[in-house]
């Protein structure tokens, strides 16, 4: 038993300067990632303030039962996973799309200024954003409104219609983002070798067919690894998006509130910790299936893409 | 050599054109917002916004400098926290990289697995807020602000992966002049790191500057505001005007309060739009980094 622990004990000597150096991020990671999982507990507990975390009565799984029965963390949960996947196509299309584009152009100087332009909306805050969407949506006096009553239509209410919403997330995600996976993809792509092109090109393939037949297929390592990625977090929601661009305007949470609102507004709101703790478990358990089912399955297809 | 054939031409045209329109798209609620707020109050209840403003007035910037208090507050606080966040997350995450990308250290798997868990399950919002409330107390701080998320994952394995790019000769060679580990790291990689610590160092500026979520979750304290929380603040709330006409003695019934939103949003994005031109070949830079080793 001791030799073991001799063993150990000079091994870290050994490496004890990469020790040192590695022990604020273990103490960072710890505290805030591995001590919370002691407050799992509380999803099966029926916390009350007065007993604090370890004293407040066990409930098993009533507090998971409740949710079910209760109905409303499945309208959440298919708003979440709904939005991130159209996000994950829409997103990766029209990146891919425009990388593509970029890639062509010649003029330095435009492809600069443009990237910069398409960029920009990346670096601004969600509160920020909040603001353009109730300047162009606002019913009053907002900009959208305002070009339709111009133009003899009459103006749209979005604040209180639901549907309306899910096509103006989606496309307010992609305005924000689509400037940082262009850079990616372009940076995919002006790896690829120029000679297949030069090659295919002397064969007579025009630019449709070089792009299908070339830079399609030597970017698809790239994209799968980002749609893998993104796929692990097809449960999270953008709570920052969310809840800059709906707030609390609870009629359209029907299409709009997903598990990290949803949870945050308990929490703030309701204080019904025993509850609350259990959506957010829901929420990390179904992402950890999906990661290592979609892991899983990539491994079958080909080695080389999986995460782990 | 680029033949400059009639399917290429067509597609150039295509190329234009899209990238036009997109740039124009990702331009055009800045300049809605701009000209929002030099307009005058009146004609945005008559003609609602629009890119070019019906009359021109700075009444909205005049009032927002007139009580300038809280907005200084708030851009010191974001300024200061950026500052010393950036910096130790920086270094933290440097040394981290470092030690991960050593193959000499026999744990380096594990706990690069230690580390990557973190990013495919954790509890939840419930414990984390415990954590930081009850067990750290770091309400109303401005711990809250820099510590919740002066790490992160992502940051970390970018830089090992770049540090994996460093020769090992490099380190034998510096272990055997007599350098211990933390020597190498200090002199030796970090010099040689600039351009991933250039980058990587933007993206947690970036996130820094554009936090609201801790001042939200743990401020209510309003002198440790954060820059993006205390627009937020001002943009929805109504009792911000009720509080900045009695301090500013003017008639809350005058108060432009479209206009003046607005003008606290330029105000507020203004730093990033100036320094923008000048960090944008870092970002596109860092990201490069991490598509291409990542």
């Amino acid at each position: 038993m001791s030799f073991v622990i001799k063993k150990v004990i000079k091994k870290v000597i050994k490496n004890k300067y990469y020790l040192i150096l590695l022990i604020p991020a273990l103490i960072y990671f710890f505290i805030f990632y591995y001590l919370p999982m002691v407050g799992a507990l509380l999803a099966f507990k029926k916390y009350n303030y007065a007993d604090g975390i370890f004293g407040s009565p066990w409930c098993g799984l009533d507090n998971f039962k409740f949710m079910f029965i209760n109905g409303d963390i499945f309208g959440v949960i298919r708003n979440t996973a709904l939005y991130n996947i159209a996000f994950i196509i829409v997103n990766t299309t029209f990146e891919i799309f425009l990388a593509i584009l970029l890639s062509e152009i010649g003029c330095r100087f435009f492809k600069k200024i443009s990237q910069g332009c398409i960029l920009f909306p990346y670096f601004i805050s969600w509160v920020v954003v909040g603001t353009f969407v109730y300047n162009m949506f606002n019913y009053e006096f907002g900009a959208v409104n305002g070009f339709l009553k111009s133009i003899n239509i009459d103006p749209i209410n979005i604040y209180n219609n639901p549907t309306a919403w899910i096509p103006i997330i989606i496309f307010i995600k992609l305005w924000k983002e689509i400037g940082y996976g262009t850079v990616l993809y372009l940076a995919a792509i002006s790896s690829i070798d120029q000679e297949m092109y030069e090659a295919a090109e002397i064969d007579g393939a025009n630019i449709f067919r070089r792009i299908r037949h070339i830079t399609i297929p030597s970017l698809l390592p790239t994209i799968i690894i980002l749609v893998l990625l993104s796929i692990g977090n097809v449960f999270k929601g953008d709570f920052q998006m969310f809840y800059q661009l709906v707030g609390s305007n609870s009629m359209v949470y029907s299409t709009t509130d997903v598990i990290d609102t949803f949870v945050t507004r308990s929490l703030l709101n309701t204080r019904e910790f025993g509850m609350t703790t259990a959506a957010g478990i829901i929420q990390s358990v179904f992402g950890l299936i999906v990661i290592v089912t979609s892991n899983c399955c990539i491994k079958k297809y080909d080695r080389d893409y999986a995460l782990y | 050599m680029i033949k400059n054939t009639i399917d290429r031409k067509i597609f150039i045209v295509i190329a234009y054109t899209t990238i036009i329109f997109t740039s124009m798209i990702c331009l055009i609620p800045f300049m809605l917002v701009i000209s929002g707020s030099i307009s005058n109050q009146a004609s945005i209840y008559q003609y609602g916004y629009s890119i070019i403003p019906k009359s021109i007035s700075l009444e909205a910037y005049k009032i927002a400098f007139l009580s300038p208090d809280e907005i200084i507050r708030s851009y010191a606080n974001t300024i200061g926290v950026t500052v010393v966040g950036t910096s130790i997350g920086l270094l933290i995450t440097a040394m981290t990289g470092y030690v991960l990308s050593r193959k000499d250290f026999e744990w380096r798997n594990k706990i690069s697995f230690f580390f990557y868990f973190t990013m495919i399950f954790n509890v939840g919002l419930v414990p984390w807020y415990i954590i930081c409330v009850n067990f750290l107390k770091l309400n109303d701080t401005y711990f809250a602000l820099l510590i919740p998320f002066v790490l992160n994952v992502f940051y970390i394995l970018v830089m090992k992966s770049f540090m994996s790019s460093i020769p090992q000769a490099i380190h034998e060679s510096a272990r055997v002049d007599g350098a211990n580990d933390i020597h190498i790291f200090i002199r030796i990689i970090l010099p040689m790191s600039k351009p991933a610590l250039a980058s990587i160092g933007l993206f947690i500026a970036l996130g820094y500057w554009n936090d609201w979520y801790t001042s939200f979750m743990f401020i209510s304290n309003k002198d440790l505001f954060s820059l993006q929380f205390y627009l937020y603040k001002v943009v929805s709330g109504a009792e911000a005007f009720q509080q900045l006409s009695s301090v500013v003695g003017v008639d809350p019934a005058s108060i432009p309060t479209e206009p003046l939103k607005l003008a606290m949003t330029v105000i507020v994005i203004g730093p990033i739009v100036l320094l923008y031109p000048h960090i944008q070949k870092y970002f596109v830079k860092g990201l490069t980094i991490g598509a291409v080793k990542g």
